[in-house]
């Protein structure tokens, strides 16, 4: 796997933004993966594959079309990195009937994908302590390599610990005007992953959840339209003051 | 409720206990309140129009008293539906005065969404004879099981103010409610009350039964009763002694010459056009208020308590003046007022007509306004309001069909209130006007999308929210989903609020989220009446303190600003076009425009002038449309996309309501093809529409609106209200996947729909660009032209809305008044205590 778009040697474009974490030389991508091009491992948390229709059950129609756009992201994602390893940080389905509910075409989609991948890896997380079966991929409860470690929830003091679950968001003002969005948030030590999946929400990262996790001083890479921007957490603002 | 005065000798319908009662009060009854009880006795449904003050409200119910006076009965007579909760209350204290007085057995009550649970139990398995409710609340009526019981026997619905819900998504849920009450109640007559209108007959086809209205009236089944004018009223146009500002819209040049006035008046009621003015001039008021004069301030925001607390005040005549915002156009009677100022423009001929309306309601005496224009654009305006006014012409409004997000959330309803037939409830909605011309292909639609999602994917046939039952006829799948219809009743959509308190005491109002997103700790602002400093956000709540410092930030509020009709701006045009009709305009204006005339050229009647200069190494493209600043807005948008294919590097716009400024980095004059018929060609309505479409917030906001009033969005859970900020965010992730993946939605489509009339006012860009084809002048300068002064001072205040004092500007001006006028100079020279500021 190679990062691409370099105009010179040094220099990434602005859609990708390297980070330390715990000696490892990580590269947060603004479509919402994690790569480790060292490793060829690319890391998305927090797909919520069938959202939509985990509503539509319960009587709120929301649109259908989640997981076949996630999933489209993601195929996309792996045509051009090409991953030896694809790890899934948990909730990657929103509940325990997704595959159930999943279309037939979308679960087709699914299966090429963890198919093609050397190694596909489900790693477990609340919303799918039993990630659906036929769909190919392994599941674990969490997946270490080198000096890092990927889980679905952060622990407290955990080092070189990759995680999803929170749904990172940060906001700040430029300009006048306010911009929110998903991001990346790290202190060198952790790093929280933005949700990938096509109906998650986001949580601000000035609130206690997040923050309370992380060291005084810490970073979000806020991903907006394609970019990737690095702003320390002095700069960020809150949602509601909290 | 307002008195009859004049003395008609008492006519035979009126009964004589009654009778008597007007006799003891020393009232007669109007013409138009004998009109309304001889339409009753015929059975007649009746729309009465007439001026505030005229005994509307009476004649409304004069024949229901009359009826049950007549004939008591028990079950629910009447059901009067008025757009504003506090006036439901205060129409119920007013009715039960006379009938306390006349002892007649009737019971009024209200039901609004501050009804007590169990009162409102009470009152389904009780009703009382006259119930005062929101369309709101009547659509929850609507939706119980047992609603076909509670108004069968109903006999009257009253509508007030129905010129304010007629065209309105409030209006369209009331207009579904109206078509089911006459299926319950076909006896039922309607009786529709309303201010001066353009055109009754939209009013008529409203509130007739089958939602429609022929021209030559034969077949209608409304007959329209016009309440006696007025004397015609008395308006001027402040002619000040100060300098005319050339851009702003707080006319606190000409404060001190309003104070003047209230000084001589008894009551002066003065509107503005938004919050922030409110705020801003309340508080300049003050500042010249030498005589500690009570001078009170009234507009949506404040907390209840404190608006009620003004308009006790205000009734009992403690007050001087108020500085009020459309929270007082409608309904309650101010009979002391003397004079209405009208502080800015009025934006529409109609809703000057109404505002003056306010002042004093003895009709035997003309009313007294003075309109106080904050710029020159808005002297121009007024002026045209004024001669509409004279002229009695008021802003005739397109109609707009019926929202289909509304239809669907009323579909849920109906379907909660018991199972239905397809085939009959589209015959039953398209008896109500907003729907009257709705397609079966389009209801069948709605329905689908209620039902299912109506998405192309068909993936939810499983999750059903109706079920096609044996018999054909369609029911809910469940309880749950009528707890979730009745959770989320309702078309009123708002930007998230925060309260303000004061040190963790008494609440002073709401503002939007927004706004106090904008603040840091220890800022100060502007916010009833009081210069606050901003503490922080606890629990919801913004925390403030009295005082603070440094330049106040004026609440910004959404909304509020209503674009300057097409009536009026095409006497606005009119006016610049005909030179001789400038001899009427103050001679700052008329100097202005002659020497606009000299250096460039006038917009003319029908064309478009559009004139482009160099300023600050940039180029300035400025188009004098006149339509409205939302249908500037969007052409701005979709001017700057085809520039930057001409390659001209656009860098900004600004709208106002009258031009549209565009700055860039080449003249459209260097650049081969790029002359003014390609750059205003109809066709941006087409993909550059589209492709905008993609982006824009206005759509978003549009379309989140659109999914919570259609119930794809919850208004709030049960035990937890969704915050604003979390709504905002997941319709936004919802409109992306569907533009995507399902284009042609059913909610798009509405998305579409609202945003052509709304925000983006496409309509009445796309009706523009057809008007100006091949009557476009262009005019190329050498530097900025008189007329293009104001809005270039509009550019860098857009974003800080309200926070630029008009001070500010005016030393702006001045320089650029030199370089566009130098023959003034004299007269424009900064005062010595002013800075410059450059663009």
């Amino acid at each position: 796997m190679t990062v691409q778009g370099t105009e010179a040697p040094g220099r990434i474009d602005d859609s990708r933004a390297p980070v330390a974490l715990h000696g490892a030389a990580l590269v947060a991508d603004a479509s919402g993966a994690l790569l480790w091009p060292a490793e060829g491992v690319l890391a998305v948390a927090d797909l919520h594959l069938e959202k939509g229709s985990a509503f539509a059950a319960r009587g709120r129609m929301l649109p259908p079309y989640d997981t076949r756009a996630t999933l489209e992201r993601l195929a996309a994602l792996v045509d051009r990195e090409k991953p030896a390893r694809v790890l899934c940080l948990g909730d990657s389905f929103h509940d325990r009937r997704a595959g159930a509910r999943m279309e037939s075409a979308d679960a087709e989609r699914l299966r090429a994908l963890t198919a093609d991948a050397a190694d596909w890896v489900w790693i477990t997380g609340n919303h799918d302590p039993d990630p659906p079966e036929g769909l190919g991929g392994r599941s674990v409860a969490e997946f270490r390599l080198g000096p890092l470690v990927f889980r679905h929830e952060a622990q407290p003091g955990a080092v070189g610990e990759l995680s999803g679950h929170l749904h990172p968001a940060a906001a700040l003002a430029l300009g006048g005007r306010r911009v929110r969005d998903r991001c990346f948030v790290t202190d060198g030590a952790k790093l929280v992953l933005p949700a990938f999946g096509s109906f998650a929400g986001g949580l601000n990262v000035l609130n206690p959840a997040i923050a309370g996790l992380l060291a005084p001083r810490f970073d979000a890479l806020l991903t907006v339209r394609g970019r990737i921007h690095r702003f320390p957490r002095d700069r960020l603002s809150p949602d509601r003051g909290g | 409720m307002d008195a009859p005065s004049s003395a008609h000798p008492l006519p035979a319908p009126i009964p004589p206990n009654i009778a008597a009662w007007f006799r003891a009060k020393g009232w007669a009854p109007h013409a138009h309140q004998v009109a309304m009880v001889e339409a009753a006795e015929r059975g007649e449904s009746a729309l009465l129009i007439a001026p505030t003050g005229g005994g509307k409200t009476l004649a409304g119910f004069l024949p229901s008293l009359i009826e049950l006076a007549e004939r008591p009965r028990e079950g629910l007579h009447t059901l009067y539906i008025s757009p504003l909760k506090a006036l439901a209350v205060d129409i119920q204290r007013n009715l039960d005065t006379p009938i306390a007085e006349m002892r007649l057995p009737i019971r009024a009550e209200t039901r609004t969404g501050d009804t007590p649970e169990a009162k409102r139990r009470r009152q389904r398995a009780h009703p009382p004879h006259m119930l005062m409710t929101t369309p709101e609340s009547l659509a929850l009526l609507l939706s119980y099981a047992d609603s076909d019981r509670l108004f069968r026997g109903l006999r009257c619905v009253i509508v007030d103010e129905l010129h304010a819900l007629a065209g309105t998504k409030r209006g369209d849920l009331l207009a579904l409610g109206l078509a089911r009450l006459s299926r319950l109640a076909p006896a039922a007559r309607r009786v529709g009350l309303s201010a001066t209108v353009a055109e009754p007959e939209r009013l008529l086809a409203w509130l007739s039964r089958s939602g429609r209205w022929s021209a030559d009236g034969g077949d209608g089944d409304v007959r329209l009763v016009l309440g006696r004018s007025g004397a015609q009223a008395e308006i001027g146009i402040l002619d000040t002694k100060e300098r005319l500002p050339w851009a702003g819209h707080m006319a606190l040049h000409a404060l001190a010459e309003v104070y003047d006035r209230i000084r001589r008046h008894r009551t002066t009621l003065i509107f503005v056009n938004t919050r922030a003015q409110a705020e801003l001039v309340f508080q300049a008021l003050w500042r010249v208020n030498d005589d500690n004069l009570p001078i009170a301030l009234h507009h949506g925001s404040l907390a209840a308590e404190q608006r009620r607390k003004v308009e006790g005040a205000m009734a009992r005549g403690e007050l001087r003046a108020v500085v009020a915002t459309s929270s007082l156009d409608l309904g309650i009677d101010w009979a002391a007022v003397d004079l209405v100022v009208q502080i800015g423009a009025p934006k529409g001929s109609s809703r000057l007509v109404q505002r003056i309306g306010r002042a004093n309601h003895r009709l035997d005496e003309p009313s007294r306004a003075l309109l106080v224009p904050a710029n020159r654009f808005e002297v121009l305006e007024c002026r045209a309001a004024l001669d509409a006014v004279h002229d009695r012409r008021l802003d005739g409004e397109a109609p707009r069909p019926g929202g289909i997000d509304v239809l669907a959330q009323h579909l849920l309803g109906m379907a909660c209130a018991a199972p239905f037939l397809p085939d009959a409830l589209y015959e039953e909605v398209i008896s109500a006007a907003p729907y009257a011309t709705l397609l079966r292909d389009e209801f069948d639609d709605v329905l689908d999308f209620v039902s299912t999602g109506g998405y192309a994917l068909g993936a939810y046939e499983r999750f059903q929210r109706l079920r096609r039952r044996e018999d054909g006829r369609l029911s809910v799948a469940g309880p749950a989903v009528a707890r979730q219809y009745r959770m989320n009743v309702g078309t009123i959509t708002q930007e998230a609020l925060l309260r303000v308190r004061l040190n963790r005491g008494p609440v002073l109002g709401e503002v939007e989220e927004y706004f106090i997103q904008g603040l840091t700790p220890g800022d100060s602002f502007l916010f009833a009446g009081q210069l606050l400093k901003f503490l922080g956000v606890r629990e919801m709540e913004a925390q403030v303190a009295k005082g603070g410092s440094g330049d106040p930030k004026v609440p910004a509020y959404a909304g509020g600003r209503l674009p300057l009709t097409t009536h009026l701006a095409e006497r606005v045009r009119a006016m610049l076009a005909d030179p001789r009709s400038w001899d009427r305009l103050p001679g700052d204006v008329k100097e202005w425009l002659t020497l606009q005339r000299l250096r460039s050229l006038l917009p003319s009647r029908d064309g478009l002038l559009v004139e482009t200069f160099p300023k600050a190494g940039k180029r300035f493209l400025v188009a004098y449309a006149f339509e409205g600043r939302n249908a500037h807005q969007t052409l701005g948008m979709l001017l700057t996309r085809r520039m930057e294919r001409f390659g001209l590097g656009p860098l900004g716009f600004v709208a106002t309501d009258y031009v549209l400024a565009v700055w860039s980095l080449r003249s459209p004059s260097s650049t081969q093809g790029a002359d003014m018929d390609a750059l205003f060609d109809q066709d941006m309505l087409g993909d550059d529409l589209e492709a905008w479409m993609d982006e824009s917030s206005m759509l978003r906001r549009t379309f989140r609106n659109v999914a919570l009033i259609a119930g794809v969005i919850d208004r709030r859970h049960p035990g937890q209200e969704k915050t604003g900020r979390q709504v905002t965010f997941s319709s936004d992730l919802i409109y992306d996947v569907l533009r995507k993946h399902d284009p042609g939605h059913v909610l798009l489509r509405a998305t579409r729909a609202d945003a052509a009339g709304g925000l983006t006012d496409v309509r009445r860009l796309s009706d523009f660009l057809a008007r100006v084809r091949g009557r476009i002048t262009h005019k190329d300068l050498d530097r900025i032209s008189p007329l293009a002064v104001p809005v270039i001072l509009e550019i860098g205040r857009e974003r800080v809305d309200g926070s630029a004092t008009d001070e500010l500007l005016a030393a702006a001006a001045d320089a650029l008044v030199a370089e566009a006028m130098p023959e003034l100079r004299q007269t424009a020279a900064a005062p010595a205590e002013q800075g410059r500021l450059s663009l």
